[in-house]
């Protein structure tokens, strides 16, 4: 019987874990250890709902409500001087509870510290873009919306970045593969040579290790070249490449290790 | 011979060039010399004053954070330089980083100190590298061949140390695999003791040259709250006015214990950029004196570790691995199945020679990390373009691009 794979995550699992391993944590501090940071979260919490907060790796970690995001991040940006969103993206837990984690990494760079503004929401659902206080989250909102197929609601261009704009499917998704799936091994062979090519060119391999060494069209065979199509059987002779003449070159001198100069002194 | 068919062969009947407002669409890249790599740029014309420009990125789009869910953490260290690949170590180095903050490990004294060398030498090849690239789409040819010189030489130094020249990989999560090369030393130092002579060459080529200053002076100004906004960080934001670099305002490695300035301008302009590269190159130079002191004084003090020592994480040495049974076993479960940090989150950021590098890294407790984000700074320098081409010409978009620095590799990652 074949092993089951969960299907709402594809990604590389590890193949062995000891069913006693319990994983450590990253230890967590309580905000109050850190006067700045007690400072800003009081502030924080007098004018918005914070449902959890702590310090991890020396930076403050703050759960709010996903319709505060805009008046929070203006709080911050204007009264706290967090004056640059370095980072915001999202993770995928989609396959635990249906949600997705945002999550925007703020800088002040007055204090010199570091704070993560996070909150949760359901899959389906879009944030408030905050691409008016931040010009940076112009794009990160589009890589989001890219990789996630998480809009942003109020943004003024919300199209794919990275990927084209007629691609279809959210790569970062933890229910797509790492190779694509059926869309994407179609997606070139369609756009340049049209569907009804499909038949003759056949879907694009999309494994990067994937090596066969009987085919002859696609893979160069180092040493071992043969014509485009032949059918190889194995035993073909080595190649043995010189790329120069034998007679030499008019004005080229053939390169010889053992005639050559090697200059161990780079400076001179 | 029959043609082949093929839908991307251009055809214009439905295209109507004329509109009403006399505007122009320009298609710039994706393959331009002076692009930098694989950026394509619209831009709106008004005869040659540019309206409107919409960057276009991505061509060069490899899915490094899916891959990094995909991967032990060890095996995503070589995808990393792929990123910023002018001045690889800075990625392998931002990674090591972050993921040792995770698992919460000391890096030995002298592995440190290599790192810290390898890191400014590799900042030294990304600004020559800049000025070599950015002179030549002024036309600069001479300054172009003095600058890959130069940088030719560090790419040996670093070639001797690891064995590449350009995808480096040579930090390890835990130190680094190899101690110096015999030559290091003295090729650097003679490289060093040059560099200033080859510094002001270059200055002397660019300061006072004509063509370069009207190219340069009030051309692409980047004021304090767009660069802010924008989330700039390195050179583009030392320029606008603001004088943040991680190495001083949040030191990692050693740098609390060099000293060196921090060069910024509040000029904003194209001009201001190139200052800082020059200036930076001299700081770096300064730096990397004292890393070679330092160096000397961990071998008179007999710090001879590189690896830390962290058995749950990181293999032993080569010869406990070879030598004893315990130290193998390790080492091929940590090879097999890979490191299982704790659960939990961790954001570091280093001051890449572009900017602010960052990683976030979310682990559940697995050997492949459940999310990781890469914070590259020429992803939003890059971003920038879109308010920062408006109202200037055609040839200054040139010019522009060149003083952002971006690189592809890590704008599309």
């Amino acid at each position: 019987m074949r092993a089951y794979t969960p299907k709402d995550d594809v990604q590389a699992k590890a193949y062995y874990t000891d069913r006693y391993y319990v994983a450590p944590q990253v230890p967590k501090q309580e905000v109050e250890t850190d006067e700045v940071f007690a400072a800003d979260l009081a502030a924080l919490k007098a004018k918005f709902d914070v449902k959890e907060s702590f310090i991890q790796m020396k930076q403050m970690i703050v759960y709010i409500n996903a319709n505060d995001i805009y008046g929070v991040l203006e709080f911050l940006r204007d009264e706290l001087t967090y004056t640059q969103l370095s980072e915001m993206s999202a993770i995928d837990w989609l396959a635990k509870d249906n949600t997705f984690e945002i999550f925007y990494q703020m800088l002040s760079m007055t204090k010199r510290k570091r704070l993560r503004i996070k909150f949760f929401i359901n899959k389906g659902e879009a944030v408030d873009s905050v691409e008016s206080l931040f010009r940076s989250a112009d794009w990160s909102e589009r890589e989001m919306f890219d990789m996630f197929g998480i809009e942003a609601n109020n943004h003024p261009f919300m199209k794919r970045i990275l990927l084209p704009y007629d691609w279809q499917g959210n790569p970062l998704l933890k229910t797509y593969p790492l190779e694509g799936d059926e869309f994407a091994a179609w997606y070139e062979v369609d756009k340049i040579y049209g569907k009804e090519a499909r038949d003759v060119i056949g879907p694009e391999i999309r494994d990067t290790a994937r090596v066969d060494r009987y085919d002859s069209e696609r893979f160069a065979r180092l040493g071992f070249e043969v014509p485009k199509g032949t059918k190889i059987t194995g035993d073909e002779k080595p190649n043995t490449q010189d790329y120069q003449e034998e007679g030499g070159v008019f004005l080229v001198k053939k390169f010889t290790k053992e005639s050559s100069k090697i200059i161990d002194d780079p400076q001179r | 011979m029959a043609q082949v068919k093929n839908r991307l062969t251009p055809f214009f009947e439905n295209i109507t060039f004329d509109r009403e407002d006399n505007e122009l669409i320009l298609n710039f890249g994706p393959q331009h010399p002076s692009a930098h790599g694989q950026l394509r740029l619209m831009l709106h014309l008004q005869q040659e004053q540019i309206v409107k420009a919409h960057p276009d990125v991505g061509y060069l789009h490899r899915g490094m954070e899916k891959m990094a869910e995909n991967m032990i953490y060890n095996e995503f260290m070589p995808t990393t330089d792929r990123m910023d690949y002018i001045a690889s170590s800075s990625n392998n180095y931002g990674f090591a980083l972050a993921v040792e903050k995770l698992i919460d490990v000391e890096v030995p004294r002298r592995a440190k100190v290599i790192r810290m060398m390898l890191l400014e030498i590799n900042r030294l090849m990304s600004h020559l590298f800049w000025l070599a690239t950015t002179a030549l789409d002024i036309g600069a040819m001479t300054v172009f061949l003095f600058a890959f010189r130069e940088r030719e030489y560090l790419m040996d130094i670093i070639e001797g140390y690891c064995g590449a020249r350009l995808t480096h990989a040579a930090i390890r999560i835990g130190g680094v695999p190899l101690d110096i090369q015999d030559t290091f030393l003295s090729q650097l130092k003679t490289f060093l003791d040059k560099l200033p002579a080859n510094i002001k060459d270059y200055e002397d080529l660019l300061d006072t040259n004509r063509i370069w200053l009207m190219r340069m002076e009030e051309v692409g100004v980047v004021s304090k709250e767009m660069a802010l906004s924008w989330g700039c960080t390195g050179p583009m934001l030392r320029a606008s006015g603001v004088q943040w670099d991680i190495r001083k305002e949040e030191p990692y490695e050693l740098y609390d214990e060099v000293e060196f300035n921090v060069p910024y301008s509040d000029k904003g302009d194209n001009f201001a950029r190139y200052r800082i590269y020059m200036e930076e190159m001299r700081e770096t130079a300064k730096i990397l004196y004292q890393t070679m002191d330092m160096y000397e004084e961990t071998v008179k003090n007999g710090q001879t570790d590189l690896m830390a020592h962290a058995p749950k994480y990181i293999s032993a040495p080569k010869l406990d691995i070879m030598t004893q049974n315990y130290s193998l076993m390790q080492h091929f479960v940590l090879v097999t199945q890979g490191m299982r940090p704790p659960v939990g989150e961790v954001y570091i950021a280093t001051e890449s020679p572009k900017g602010e590098l960052g990683f976030f890294i979310n682990s559940q407790g697995g050997p492949y990390p459940y999310r990781l984000k890469l914070r590259a700074p020429s992803f939003w320098h890059t971003g920038i373009l879109t308010d920062l081409l408006p109202g200037h010409y055609i040839p200054d978009v040139v010019s522009i691009i060149g003083t952002t620095n971006i690189v592809f590799g890590e704008v599309d990652r």
